[in-house]
């Protein structure tokens, strides 16, 4: 099931494009609204997400750190893994974000020897795939802009002659591509072959990651293989963002299905685990300063506590303790 | 105490790139750049065809060109073959520009709307043009 389930899906989205394409002549509606919606669905839904996520509550200061809180000035702190200032958070999350720190921090706990001794070592598989794997997706993205932008700012051509610096067949192999084809597969792959990770997986983890290698593979092919007229292609999505979208029929069905398929994957987005995107930023585990010995953080859930002062009791009961002969503060 | 301020933050840097392509191509012009046939040499045919049919052209120019330049260097294999009582050699410069005479509005045209950095100019010499 959680392998077949995201399959069909795939399957399901690459023959509905097909089917409403070549049988059924939808070009418009494949190439032109769906691509819209799918484009609003995807803003929309990020604001509402990240507004929602902005209005929560921070009930508590849980920064979760991983070295040496500030304390005296002879105990050295350990800075980015602690941070006791914003300086410092920004520097930690600025790490996290392009550089995957707390995954590089991954452990695998084995047993050694006849006595089954625990050991605990270092495991970069999973940063590796997943720094290769985000990575190689950027620059995908970055190159795809030069069938959007019109003209093509200078700065694209130096990702794409950086990419495609091997020279390789022609059209010319872009690394990227194969990168991220091979980075998503190996994260596939490790969710079905690893026991202890299928066991925590579930349909919607292995969802995205099809997605992508659909989409990568359909661009793959596009690119070398089952080749498409990319003067059109460039005519139909620079007429989408100058909001004049002209569809021509002359485009390959294979570009139909890439774009299809890479429409699911921005309406999804907003709904699924890909939020990790804007959530990083805003995960307090991550965002917040362990300064709670600086600074008091206020619960804006703590109810307004009805306090009865000393001075309000003896306002109250100052005759009769005169009386008692229990001393008082104000005569 | 919320994350008010770190979300508008996330908002702003995100609407903000959402928005880019958009702004970036307001005075963009979706006109397609055509590209120029008319060529002295293409005039004077008869019959006006290319060594292959136009569909084919169009996706696998890049890759007959590459085939050619590594049967040429490698193997030495020069001829292409006869159209038309035509002897067509496989060469850049004899075959394909000698028609094409007009790098600027056939070749170029297009790759730059579509951002292609071809690099067959770093040995050979593009053609010199006569502008009218």
């Amino acid at each position: 099931m959680k392998v077949m389930l995201p399959l069909i899906g795939v399957v399901g989205i690459i023959v509905i494009a097909i089917v409403g394409v070549e049988l059924m002549g939808l070009h418009y509606l494949f190439g032109v609204i769906i691509p819209y919606a799918a484009f609003i669905v995807f803003v929309v839904g990020i604001v509402m997400k990240v507004l929602k996520w902005g209005k929560s509550a921070v009930p508590f200061c849980i920064p979760t750190t991983s070295g040496q809180q500030r304390s005296l000035p002879w105990i050295k702190q350990s800075r980015f893994d602690n941070p006791s200032n914003n300086f410092e958070v920004v520097v930690r999350m600025a790490l996290e974000v392009f550089l995957f720190r707390s995954l590089f921090k991954n452990t695998r706990s084995t047993l050694k020897g006849d006595e089954g001794r625990i050991v605990h070592g270092s495991s970069k598989w999973l940063w590796i795939a997943g720094i290769a794997f985000h990575y190689s997706f950027l620059t995908v993205v970055l190159r795809h802009l030069r069938l959007f932008y019109e003209p093509v700012p200078s700065v694209l051509h130096l990702v794409e002659s950086l990419d495609g610096f091997m020279q390789i067949g022609v059209p010319v192999l872009y690394m990227s591509g194969l990168v991220l084809l091979g980075a998503a597969t190996y994260l596939f792959i490790r969710r079905v072959y690893i026991p202890q990770v299928r066991y925590i997986t579930l349909p919607n983890d292995n969802f995205p990651l099809m997605l992508i290698i659909a989409i990568a593979l359909t661009g793959i092919l596009m690119r070398y293989i089952a080749k498409v007229d990319i003067i059109s292609v460039k005519d139909l999505l620079v007429g989408l963002l100058t909001l004049k979208p002209a569809v021509s029929s002359g485009i390959g069905p294979i570009f139909y299905v890439h774009i299809f398929l890479v429409s699911v994957f921005l309406a999804y987005f907003p709904f699924s685990k890909l939020m990790h995107s804007a959530g990083v930023l805003l995960s307090p585990t991550r965002n917040m300063a362990n300064n709670s010995r600086m600074i008091r953080h206020i619960n804006p859930w703590n109810y307004p506590v009805k306090l009865h002062t000393y001075e309000e009791y003896e306002e109250d009961f100052r005759d009769k303790m005169i009386q008692a002969g229990i001393p008082v503060e104000k005569e | 105490m919320s994350d008010k301020g770190k979300a508008i933050f996330v908002l702003v840097i995100f609407l903000a790139v959402a928005a880019f392509p958009f702004l970036y191509n307001r005075a963009a012009s979706s006109a397609s750049p055509k590209i120029e046939l008319n060529t002295p040499v293409i005039d004077a045919m008869r019959v006006k065809q290319c060594i292959l049919p136009k569909e084919k052209m169009r996706h696998d120019h890049m890759q007959l060109l590459n085939r050619w330049r590594d049967e040429v260097v490698r193997d030495g294999q020069r001829e292409f073959g006869e159209i038309d009582g035509v002897k067509y050699e496989k060469s850049l410069q004899k075959t394909c520009l000698h028609c094409h005479s007009n790098k600027a509005e056939f070749c170029d045209r297009c790759h730059t709307y579509a951002s292609v950095s071809v690099y067959c100019w770093d040995c050979h010499l593009a053609p010199k043009e006569n502008k009218p």
